[in-house]
């Protein structure tokens, strides 16, 4: 298994999850998202924000299964970025898309159960990023570990808020929801333990 | 007051209105803050075969009859909802780009007392071609002005001469897997079809369209004939239209056999009644 620094890795992380914004604002200033500029910046984030969510939640397994303890430090740094880009997503929604239009905004949200769906998303999002942000969750306790099973709450919301807004081509929102359903599983006690097992085994092996 | 259209099934021109000016306000918010400007005018997409066909674009005004712009035609012929290419707008017009539309036939029959098969060039010669500008909105909120050329549906309806019994206009769009790639997949039952009642299809608005911009229509947009009923949602409005029946029952359309909890029959757009579900009370006007 090759050995990357932390830092290193931490960097890469950074710019990979900060380069499709900058891709975004240039394109968004040079009138080159569609005919529909608004709703492309609202797909595109949402895209990314669940994109990056679904890593968030994989460090753990990933961190796991490849024996790299310093993948699991991406873990905090691609769950912040992924809440980033769910408050864009929800400010162009809001501010581009609605004109900050409350009553039309509430009428929608009210109507539309995938809008609905997204904003509980964000909710659950919302109590660990600020925590995050804090630094508080460096003490273990049985509140900070509700708080990060809310992340998966928030990721099988994002999936349902997907699939509620597609048409009918439902694969693309499905295969997400395949992704995060076996990150969930991989978090049970006796699958974790499998895994652990199954690595002492090889590694006795070899 | 035009016949068979209340004044309730048409957007106020207040919430435009408003939109546009919220629109206007974000814009210059948005300017000071993340996005640096450029939200207000929508630029002109480049895209596969864009610029050749628009180069020699035409259309007798600038604005619709409220003073809105035409949507540039760069965007009305690379930004497409057309499944039967691909559920991707941006891919449409590549796609299309091969689609056979010579020679093109319209069946025009059922409840009908003189059925007739039309060849397009005939219909084109015997119907003189009108441009009219309509603001077309799609039910994903964004719409668009467009100046079409056609010729009223009604032109051709009288010809056929509809028998009594006739109540509804049976619309089908052409059906062929291999030029189509979309009508492939299986997520809809192909080919499409849409429906108008009979005094619908015969107001002076509905058009079937054969071109935009002073030419023929590009494949993209419902190449070499489609229908344009202006105060209906976009998706109501039928591309590659091949055969056109006249009959009692209402028709299914494509949309209603796939998702009967958001699409109705009549789809007229409308600020207050219509689609359930995914559907924007107001429309942005893109310019």
């Amino acid at each position: 298994m090759p050995r990357v620094a932390a830092p290193r890795l931490m960097a890469l992380a950074h710019v990979a999850a900060l380069l499709p914004l900058a891709i975004l604002i240039w394109q968004f200033a040079r009138g080159e998202l569609t005919a529909d500029p608004i709703r492309e910046l609202v797909i595109r984030t949402g895209d990314y924000a669940l994109v990056l969510l679904v890593l968030s939640l994989a460090c753990t397994p990933v961190s796991k299964l490849s024996g790299m303890p310093q993948v699991l430090r991406l873990r905090r740094l691609l769950g912040l970025y992924a809440f980033a880009y769910t408050a864009l997503h929800l400010i162009v929604f809001v501010a581009l898309d609605y004109g900050f239009d409350l009553d039309l905004i509430w009428k929608d949200v009210l109507a539309k159960r995938f809008a609905l769906v997204g904003v509980a998303s964000f909710l659950a999002l919302l109590p660990l990023a600020i925590a995050s942000v804090r630094g508080r969750m460096n003490q273990p306790g049985r509140m900070q570990q509700w708080l990060h099973r809310l992340t998966y709450l928030a990721a099988l919301l994002a999936v349902g808020h997907f699939l509620l807004e597609v048409k009918v081509d439902r694969r693309i929102p499905l295969i997400y929801g395949a992704i995060v359903v076996l990150l969930l599983l991989f978090r049970l006690p006796w699958v974790t333990k499998g895994v652990r097992e199954w690595r002492n085994s090889m590694s006795r092996k070899h | 007051m035009l016949p068979g259209i209340g004044s309730s099934a048409i957007t106020p021109e207040r919430l435009y209105v408003s939109r546009r000016e919220f629109l206007i306000a974000t814009g210059a918010l948005a300017a000071t803050t993340l996005f640096l400007g450029g939200c207000r005018q929508p630029g002109p997409t480049s895209g596969p075969g864009g610029t050749d066909f628009c180069q020699s674009a035409q259309a007798s005004k600038p604005t619709d009859e409220l003073g809105d712009s035409l949507t540039v035609c760069d965007s009305i012929i690379n930004y497409n909802n057309f499944y039967e290419f691909s559920t991707e707008k941006e891919d449409v017009a590549d796609l299309a780009r091969d689609f056979k539309t010579s020679p093109w036939t319209v069946q025009v029959g059922g409840l009908v007392n003189k059925p007739k098969t039309f060849d397009l060039d005939d219909l084109r010669q015997r119907f003189p071609q009108e441009e009219r500008i309509y603001r077309m909105r799609c039910v994903e909120a964004w719409s668009m002005v467009i100046p079409w050329l056609g010729f009223p549906l009604a032109s051709l309806l009288k010809e056929v001469e509809p028998a009594s019994k006739a109540k509804y206009v049976r619309f089908e769009a052409l059906y062929d897997t291999k030029q189509l790639p979309g009508q492939r997949r299986g997520l809809f039952k192909w080919p499409y079809v849409e429906g108008l009642r009979l005094d619908e299809a015969m107001n002076d608005l509905t058009i079937l369209a054969t071109g935009i911009y002073g030419k023929p229509l590009p494949p993209q947009n419902g190449a070499p004939i489609r229908l344009v009923a202006p105060w209906k949602y976009g998706f109501k409005n039928i591309k590659s239209v091949v055969k056109i029946d006249l009959v009692e029952e209402i028709p299914v359309s494509l949309w209603m056999a796939a998702s009967p909890d958001e699409y109705g029959f009549y789809a007229n757009v409308s600020p207050s009644t219509g689609m359930p579900g995914r559907r924007r009370t107001s429309m942005p006007a893109w310019t």
